[in-house]
């Protein structure tokens, strides 16, 4: 099961790869979450639109509706479009990005809350789509309702069966409409709460993809909705019952289903599916990595951790040892992914430390910075040892949920594995270079692709000097290098890019490094 | 220039998505029923007669009573199923005994069935009972022409004369 999955998330991002030429950063198939939101604001304002000039009456539902696609210079034709297209399209990104999420293994560990939350999301979102379709009053309609009233009606929960409802035209009052509006604009706000529980547990939750993205996809989205527009089968008639219809398939594949089967059949696919999501977190093995750890004595309160942390397992308390500071971090097992991300915000993990034990003010056991410095001296010496006495190896961090940087190894380049690049304190490039390394290549996740959300983004603004703990000036920048290949080919592509600019450099200079 | 090519790429990854959201939002057609059938739909919701008859209560029970409790009569809550049967062109089609709702068993007992038949005349029997025991006491028996596509209902109302065809 696990190897079947992992292969088929690296499937996945080998897809995504290929975006990456087009989109870049901004590449759809990592915005997936964010642009959920994006679609449901989407779907949100034209709903309040079409609201405005929606009859909510049996006999006025379906001629409003008509006479909402035919407002002038297709205007009308563009909000009903982006409005069905839109929930047509959320549905669909919704369920990639449970998809990606569980490929990626992250439905278990310290993220068990962020799935558990969206769960109950896919209940409210199909409950909020599939009541927009009753409000057309069209045959679609008629057959929807029905369908899920006699589905809601095998648990014989209510008084009455549902159904009945829409059995005559004398039982079928305006009134059941005005219900049909408030479920349909009390549950889409529902979902709206469950999805910011849903992101509450991180630090800045991606709820707005790339702004290029979220341009195209609206435009995307117009030129579909006014080409190919959306249209009403004839009004719902009681008397009858249509014999085909153009159902939308993405809401309504449960329909065909209950009655190809039968209701019950629906329920126990239904209840199952749900049940096996939310054990999900129970029954998958996560990786488990320990928790950061706080030495009092070296914290001095700066709270870059606190800032940095993805997930908040970082809090502020007042200092143990008085005479230190007034306050120093705590960390929340709970909630710490053990990415080390704080470790490399924290202005004590560097590595010109001169005692040859010492421990940083926050770091993760077994990945300590000082071991990290050992692990860097020794793989530079090593590298010394088989080019030559002089210096010039070129330093690969890569990360480890990113591109294998191992097989890059050999021909005077040492490889380092972080488990995030956002654990690299800034100070260990100027080390790395200071002892010789002729440049140093960061290799992290592609963008919106990073492991632990944040840790490419916090050490690509360090490298720049935009975030604490920054790089040093006096390291010179064309001898530090990020990348975000998605590829071994194309890292190694990058790899072999630097280095060629490295020996240009420098045979300009007059100094040629052993690269 | 570089960014020209990239949005050029961009719109072209849209346009399968694009299709995909075009085609399966109508695409393809559903047959609810298949052409020349009807749909027809028992659906009821009726209070049956009380499974056992109310007693007058004797004198010695009234007195025991609280004085605003003392009604002259003891009535059971509890209602008989509703047993039902549904005949087409003389075939048994439906048959079921439904109890009433509630914990007392004193609601309403529901059903609801649906069923595809071909269009034309057909010879439509529904016969009900809505007390504990006896034959049944509700019979509509009508001969009724189903053009394609019609939605017939029967239903119960007793304040229109019981079983009814609806369309």
């Amino acid at each position: 099961m696990t190897g079947g999955r992992q292969r088929a998330y690296a499937a996945w991002c080998a897809l995504e790869a290929r975006l990456d030429g087009a989109f870049g950063a901004a590449n759809p198939l990592r915005h997936l979450g964010a642009l959920a939101f994006w679609l449901f604001w989407i779907v949100a304002v034209t709903g309040i639109w079409l609201y405005v000039f929606l009859d909510t009456s049996v006999a006025g539902a379906w001629r409003s509706v008509e006479a909402i696609s035919a407002q002038p210079l297709w205007f009308g034709r563009l909000v009903r479009g982006l409005h069905r297209y839109g929930s047509d399209a959320m549905l669909a990104a919704t369920l990639a990005h449970l998809a990606r999420e569980w490929l990626a293994g992250h439905a278990a560990g310290f993220r068990w809350f962020s799935w558990a939350s969206g769960v109950p999301l896919l209940v409210l979102l199909y409950a909020s789509g599939i009541g927009g379709f009753w409000l057309v009053w069209d045959e679609q309609a008629l057959y929807s309702v029905v369908a899920t009233a006699e589905w809601l009606d095998w648990t014989n929960l209510m008084p009455e069966p549902f159904a009945r409802n829409f059995t005559s035209r004398a039982q079928l009052v305006d009134r059941l409409f005005t219900l049909f509006i408030f479920r349909h604009i009390g549950i889409p706000l529902a979902l709206l709460a469950g999805m910011c529980v849903h992101v509450q547990r991180v630090v800045r939750p991606a709820t707005h993809p790339p702004r290029v993205l979220a341009i195209g996809s609206l435009a995307a989205l117009s030129v579909l909705s006014v080409v190919v527009p959306v249209q009403s089968a004839p009004p719902a008639d009681l008397g009858r019952v249509a014999q085909s219809l153009a159902l939308d398939w993405f809401w309504m594949s449960p329909h065909p289903l209950m009655y190809a089967t039968s209701p019950a059949a629906l329920w126990a696919l239904a209840l199952a599916a749900l049940a096996i999501l939310l054990a999900m977190p129970l029954v998958m093995r996560a990786r488990k990595l320990p928790p950061a750890v706080v030495s009092p004595a070296d914290c001095n309160g700066c709270g870059r951790c606190f800032v940095d942390c993805p997930y908040s397992a970082v809090e502020l308390v007042p200092h143990a040892m008085k005479a230190a500071a007034p306050r120093m971090a705590r960390v929340d097992p709970a909630l710490c992914a053990g990415c080390g991300i704080c470790a490399g915000a924290c202005p004590s993990s560097t590595p010109f430390r001169s005692l040859v034990q010492f421990a940083s003010g926050i770091d993760v056991p077994g990945r300590a910075v000082v071991a990290m410095r050992a692990e860097l001296e020794a793989a530079l010496e090593r590298t010394a040892g088989a080019v030559g006495s002089a210096p010039g190896a070129l330093v690969v961090y890569g990360c480890e949920s990113g591109v294998d940087v191992a097989p890059l190894a050999g021909d005077g380049v040492v490889t380092l594995k972080l488990l995030c690049v956002g654990m690299l304190p800034p100070s260990f490039v100027e080390f790395a270079v200071r002892r010789g390394a002729a440049g140093v290549l960061v290799a992290g996740c592609p963008g919106g692709a990073c492991d632990f959300r944040l840790g490419m983004q916090w050490t690509e603004e360090r490298l720049a000097g935009a975030r604490e703990p920054h790089l040093r000036a006096n390291v010179p920048r064309d001898r530090v290098r990020v990348s975000h290949a998605a590829t071994p080919g194309a890292l190694k592509a990058e790899l072999e890019g630097f280095r060629a600019e490295l020996v240009d450099t420098y045979q300009r200079g007059g100094v040629v490094p052993r690269v | 220039m570089k960014d020209l090519g990239r949005y050029v790429l961009q719109a072209v990854f849209y346009v399968p998505l694009m299709a995909i959201l075009a085609v399966f939002s109508r695409w393809p057609a559903f047959d609810v029923i298949q052409p020349g059938e009807a749909l027809v739909r028992l659906s009821i919701a009726h209070a049956a007669e009380r499974r056992h008859p109310c007693r007058e209560r004797t004198a010695e029970e009234l007195a025991k009573l609280p004085p605003n409790m003392r009604a002259a009569q003891d009535c059971p809550r509890e209602r008989a199923p509703v047993k039902i049967e549904f005949e087409v062109d003389g075939k048994l089609v439906y048959a079921a005994e439904v109890p009433p709702a509630g914990v007392q068993k004193d609601g309403l007992a529901t059903l609801y069935h649906r069923l595809v038949v071909p269009a034309g005349e057909h010879r439509v029997v529904v016969r009900m009972r809505d007390r504990a025991d006896g034959p049944f006491n509700h019979v509509k028996d009508e001969k009724l022409a189903l053009a394609p596509g019609d939605a017939l209902v029967v239903d119960f109302n007793a304040s229109r004369g019981g079983l009814e065809f609806r369309r």
